[in-house]
């Protein structure tokens, strides 16, 4: 493979669900590594299928997605796996196991590089302690190491996810509206967290973001995503009101975050495909 | 199918429908009275009458003598063993023929769907799995225990041994097709984030599913468990030893009450098992 300066590359990327609803409709990105991303834009936007394809989770209905380089259509089982292990993903709900031990969700980061039977045995003595309790600290959570995650509140849960994710010690992070159900204050902290990760690391971050403000508070590079398309590409300072407006035209739009905690679910559950 | 369904809750005046269905639900009975020789009074007649009486008046007192009550021990330890061991065959077919059977597992869904997209081989491979799975535990449990018990007597000989084999065999089809369900009725969002991460399908299952699932495979585990201790001793009437076959010899015998010591001993067995589980089930 060659080696590229694309940490990503996506071609008239569309992807239908079903027969006729369309999620993203013809997006053209490219990403450089070690570059910082904010994606904002309407509920149903297509943000969330966006990272659904980023991550590998989805396949494109048509177009093309490289991800170093690689096209990634035609990887299957362990090469995909391999793929996979280098991206890691922060989710608005956690998305952590509610019943395990939070050491456990922090420790499965590294699940790519483990054996299943090494993962298996970690279930029943944890191995590799002191990466976790590594991971933890650096979010601030390091005493809950032995506590149930469904015992943490939601920022902290949002935390040992982010813990996670640096277990993973992936090339990319993706974050899909990871602050949008935690209060204001602690929504800018795990931003921050996650820039300081990124730039301490180089690690490439690309983050969806229902405040547009933090977006254009902390990111080089906002991408306005409305209708399964970018309707622009730019640095903070070249985005209008006028843009933003037309952005969110019709829809609703969270400047302030004046929920705080009210838990969001996700406007685009994955469609069945019966 | 839908659209009867809904015809049935909001009958339109043109439709026919709801009016033919319950005719034919009143026929099914009306005939099935007469075919399944449903003759009430017969029991009230002086024969049946007299066979009913002496049944229950010979089973009272309970023998509760110790002279029986000893012979009794080793056939009821024998029932408990057969349900643990038959239990545990039962897991041990059901749990692998679950997972295969388990269709946001192994064919649709968001941890396939990547997977499956353009792989033609790996997509008819899986489903090949999932349609066997399903077969075979589907063939397991619709074949009633009592009637693999017949058949594993002829296969391995008179005993416990063949109770044990067909427990296993009844209860691993109807643990593995509850236990699938089970696993598709676990929150996927877990799951799809460890999928993200680089896990592979064991991975994923042990760390998201199995946790995500296990009061509900717990609980249904031993309720199966209080199933098969009941149905170890039934069995013994086909000669699969334990309580059962006690039974079948003092009713031969026209011994009834000792029938009903045992029927004593099996209830208090039963209460047992169901203390016990509700005990494991609130650790969880």
């Amino acid at each position: 493979m060659r080696s590229s300066l694309h940490q990503y590359r996506l071609e008239k990327v569309r992807k239908l669900f079903g027969r006729n609803q369309v999620a993203l409709d013809g997006i053209d990105l490219t990403v450089r590594r070690g570059e910082k991303v904010a994606l904002i834009g309407p509920s149903g936007a297509g943000k969330t299928t966006l990272f659904r394809l980023l991550n590998c989770t989805l396949r494109p209905t048509s177009g093309k997605v490289w991800m170093n380089g690689e096209d990634v259509e035609g990887l299957h089982g362990q090469k995909l796996r391999q793929v996979r292990r280098l991206i890691g993903t922060v989710y608005q709900q956690h998305n952590l196991v509610p019943r395990l031990k939070v050491i456990h969700n922090v420790l499965s980061g590294q699940l790519g590089r483990w054996s299943t039977l090494r993962s298996l045995v970690s279930l029943i003595k944890p191995a590799e302690l002191k990466l976790a309790h590594q991971a933890l600290s650096q979010v601030g959570i390091a005493e809950k190491m032995f506590e149930r995650t469904d015992e943490l509140s939601g920022g902290q849960q949002q935390r040992v996810a982010i813990a996670r994710v640096l277990i993973q010690d992936p090339e990319v992070i993706l974050a899909d509206e990871p602050v949008s159900s935690v209060d204001p204050t602690l929504a800018s902290t795990i931003v921050r967290l996650l820039i300081d990760i990124s730039e301490n690391t180089r690690k490439t971050l690309v983050v969806s973001l229902h405040s547009v403000d933090l977006a254009l508070a902390y990111f080089p590079r906002v991408i306005g995503i409305k209708s399964g398309t970018a309707a622009f590409d730019l640095s903070p300072d070249k985005i209008t009101e006028p843009m933003l407006e037309d952005l969110y035209a019709g829809n609703f739009r969270d400047t302030a975050m004046i929920e705080g905690t009210s838990e969001r679910v996700d406007p685009v559950p994955y469609p069945t495909l019966s | 199918m839908n659209e009867s369904t809904q015809s049935l809750i909001r009958p339109s005046p043109k439709s026919l429908f709801p009016y033919l269905f319950i005719a034919l639900f009143i026929l099914a009975f009306v005939d099935s009275w007469r075919r399944a020789g449903i003759e009430p009074l017969v029991l009230f007649e002086r024969q049946g009458r007299e066979h009913l009486w002496k049944f229950i008046t010979g089973m009272f007192p309970p023998d509760l003598s110790w002279n029986f009550l000893s012979l009794m021990v080793r056939p009821a330890l024998e029932t408990i063993q057969i349900s643990l061991w038959g239990t545990l065959i039962a897991v041990l077919i059901g749990f692998p023929l679950g997972l295969l059977g388990t269709q946001t597992l192994v064919i649709r869904g968001i941890l396939n769907e990547a997977e499956l997209q353009g792989a033609p081989v790996r997509r008819s491979l899986r489903y090949g799995l999932y349609f066997l799975a399903r077969g075979v535990l589907s063939l397991f449990r619709s074949i009633p225990e009592f009637v693999w018990a017949f058949m594993f007597v002829r296969a391995v000989g008179l005993g416990p041994f063949p109770g044990v084999l067909a427990i296993g065999v009844a209860y691993g089809g109807m643990l593995g097709k509850v236990y699938s369900e089970i696993f598709e009725g676990v929150n996927y969002r877990p799951l799809e984030a460890l999928q993200s991460l680089g896990a592979n399908k064991l991975q994923i299952f042990f760390y998201g599913w199995f946790p995500q699932a296990l009061p509900n495979f717990v609980s249904y585990t031993l309720y199966r468990w209080e199933c098969a201790v009941r149905a170890s001793a039934i069995l013994g009437l086909v000669g699969a030893g334990g309580l059962g076959q006690q039974i079948e010899i003092s009713m031969r015998m026209f011994n009834f009450n000792e029938v009903l010591t045992i029927l004593i001993m099996l209830f208090f067995m039963v209460a047992t098992v169901d203390y016990l589980s509700a005990k494991v089930r609130a650790l969880l």
